[in-house]
């Protein structure tokens, strides 16, 4: 009734190719950010930021940059936390090395670092390609786990990898609160999915999405797939790479290599894949489901157990978060195997016609 | 040179083992098309199941003969093994049929976990021991070429011999009955294989079951070797450079990729580690593997990627 397009007509070339073209989905999306902005840090707790809400903004990030490679190129990466290792030490480096080095330039240089090392690691997709290239992409996983734990000029010459950073700042002022912590990475979360989702309008967009569908007719018709390979490979890294600084800057503070474990890799696969391939919007459902649903498993296993009287162990409720966690995702990937992005569009087409659908 | 030998000797011990998960992959991938990460975990609960039951047997049996204990604990492992075949098809594969490859990755994904915290729900968590009566002991070969001979366990070379007769009975299997032909028909075409009448759902389920049972195997020795734990998942990781070397859909591929990957590794940690830093076998595989692929993208026996547009 409310969500309706007629009316709306568009007489320049500017409001026809603008992002949300439906005036309903631009106030949506305002008052959404402005609720993100002001609103959630009013009402959220400090449990809620450190626990869900940063994470969840960083994360967002991360999928993001890896869905740029997954769901628009089409390459498969299980590398990603090899990237975000390279964005984390990268900005760590230059910021410690440099005297009064700020903030948001180490976290970019750090992007740029994971730039060099996603391309270097993209190479091999010129040559391979579907299952035989997310095994290639492993190779950056392991090395970078290595690189960080035994060469020591990496980490500042410290014990097992593990560093540490304090007194951060951003145009002199303190990112200590959690509350800032949440605006700075809103903030950059924010601008770097505006210039993503304008990149992926572009041409250059176009080219991975021809690469992803059918590599040998995209490149019949004149797109040259290394160059839109490696350039998938090196803004996917660059996103990945400043999200694996704000995490661990921001959310860390003090990490080690095997914070960047493969397993984080599978867990941002995960999010691309639940939250919808080759869809900005879905990274964000899929990081939010794969941030907050093993916190809400470990809540809600004890209290269920209580409810009948059981008392389980810790041991007892992690293994039970596995199974449920992949149960849930199998469960996840057969009703809706094209992800939470689908169920979105689908949501929004049935909003136009309700309540008279026919 | 002695050194060297014993260090390649290794090497190749390592490498069996990697062969056989990597048997499991390929099995696997050939007659369903899903490249199945669940492999390691399936290794992991195919390990807590033998090293449970052949400690729990005894006891509720009474059996002293650690043989037959043994032999009832290897059954019913295999049992469960099936059990968890018949479970797969029947609740993820079969609805899941035409989907993507990086789609059916991600589900054998969520079955890795889900088998993890079953197995570990059911079986305990601790660090076990499979015990099946091999001999520990090391002996000494080719004393008369070389001064000392090389230091060889026998556990290996019994290992060897398990391995290799799976692979022999494997061969058997495949090449010898119906069921095995069928097999090799789907692995071929699955349309063809559908439309001259045989049950792509039947040849998925059996194909996961001797997947299981490779596993069994492969978690078999292994635990023999260096006990059942957790780590024992991350196997997967470990022989995942072996098929992309031997390439997907290749059973020779998988043996002989296994191999050259457990003696790469082992003479890159012994001869190239210490001059970098060490800890280096589990990227130098990768990068092995990377290197190759560059050269031949399908693989050594892999079937040439031909594109149609």
């Amino acid at each position: 009734m409310f969500y309706r397009e007629n009316g709306q007509f568009k007489t320049s070339y500017r409001t026809d190719q603008q992002i949300f073209p439906i005036a309903q989905d631009r106030w949506a999306i305002a008052a959404l950010l402005l609720v993100a902005i002001f609103v959630v840090p009013a009402l959220a707790s400090d449990y809620m930021f450190r626990a869900i809400l940063i994470p969840f903004v960083i994360m967002s990030l991360a999928a993001l940059g890896v869905n740029i490679l997954v769901g628009y190129c089409g390459q498969i990466s299980l590398g990603s936390g090899a990237f975000m290792a390279v964005g984390a030490y990268g900005a760590f480096n230059f910021f410690v090395r440099f005297e009064g080095m700020p903030l948001i330039p180490a976290l970019l240089l750090g992007g740029l670092c994971a730039t060099f090392f996603g391309v270097l690691f993209g190479l091999p997709s010129l040559r391979v390609k579907g299952l035989y290239l997310a095994v290639a992409t492993l190779a950056a996983q392991f090395f970078s786990d290595w690189m960080f734990l035994r060469i020591k000029w990496f980490t500042n010459n410290s014990d097992s990898g593990s560093v540490s950073v304090n007194n951060l700042q951003v145009f002199g002022l303190p990112i200590d609160s959690a509350q800032s912590k949440y605006w700075f990475c809103l903030g950059l979360l924010i601008v770097l999915a505006l210039l993503a989702k304008n990149l992926v309008r572009s041409a250059m967009g176009r080219e991975w999405m021809a690469i992803r569908d059918m590599d040998v007719a995209a490149s019949v018709i004149g797109i040259r797939p290394m160059y839109a390979k490696l350039t998938a490979f090196a803004v996917s890294s660059f996103i990945v790479g400043v999200a694996g600084g704000l995490w661990a800057f921001v959310y860390l503070g003090a990490w080690e290599p095997a914070a960047f474990s493969v397993e984080l890799s599978f867990r941002l696969l995960f999010m691309v894949i639940i939250g919808g391939l080759g869809s900005i919007m879905g990274s964000f459902f899929g990081a939010a489901f794969i941030v907050v649903l093993p916190i809400f498993l470990n809540q809600f296993l004890p209290a269920l157990a209580g409810l009948f009287g059981m008392e389980i162990s810790t041991a007892a409720v992690s293994h039970a978060e596995f199974m449920i966690f992949g149960a849930l995702i199998v469960w996840f990937l057969i009703v809706e195997p094209h992800g939470l992005a689908k169920l979105w569009s689908i949501g929004k087409q049935k909003l136009r016609l309700w309540p008279f659908p026919h | 040179m002695a050194f060297f030998l014993e260090t390649l000797f290794g090497g190749l011990m390592a490498g069996m083992l990697y062969s056989l998960v990597a048997l499991g992959f390929v099995l696997i991938f050939k007659a369903s098309g899903v490249f199945n990460f669940a492999q390691g975990a399936m290794v992991l609960f195919a390990a807590l199941a033998m090293a449970r039951f052949s400690e729990w047997i005894p006891q509720w049996l009474g059996i002293e003969s650690l043989l037959l204990a043994n032999l009832i604990a290897f059954a019913l492992a295999g049992l469960c093994m099936f059990a968890v075949a018949w479970l797969v098809e029947r609740l993820v594969l079969r609805h899941l049929v035409n989907q993507e490859g990086a789609t059916l990755l991600m589900a054998t994904l969520g079955i890795t976990y889900f088998l993890e915290g079953v197995g570990q729900t059911l079986f305990g968590n601790s660090i076990y021991q499979i015990n099946i009566g091999m001999p520990k002991d090391p002996v000494f070969i080719l004393d008369s070429v070389f001064q000392g001979g090389i230091l060889i366990n026998k556990e290996d070379l019994y290992a060897a011999l398990i391995a290799a007769v799976l692979v022999i009975a494997l061969s058997i299997f495949f090449q010898k009955t119906g069921t095995g032909r069928a097999l090799r028909a789907v692995a071929d075409d699955h349309q063809a294989a559908q439309s001259i009448g045989i049950p792509l759902n039947r040849i998925w389920v059996i194909v996961w079951c001797v997947a299981g049972v490779v596993a069994l195997v492969a978690g078999m020795i292994w635990g023999s070797k260096l006990g059942v734990q957790f780590s024992l998942a991350t196997v997967a990781l470990r022989a995942l450079p072996v098929i992309i070397l031997g390439g997907l859909t290749s059973v020779p591929g998988a043996i002989i990729g296994g191999l050259i990957i457990g003696v790469g590794e082992k003479l890159s940690e012994v001869y190239l580690g210490p001059l970098i830093g060490g800890g280096i076998e589990i990227w130098f595989a990768y990068v092995l593997a990377l290197v190759f692929l560059l050269f031949r993208p399908q693989g050594l026996f892999g079937e040439k990627i031909i594109d149609r547009v």
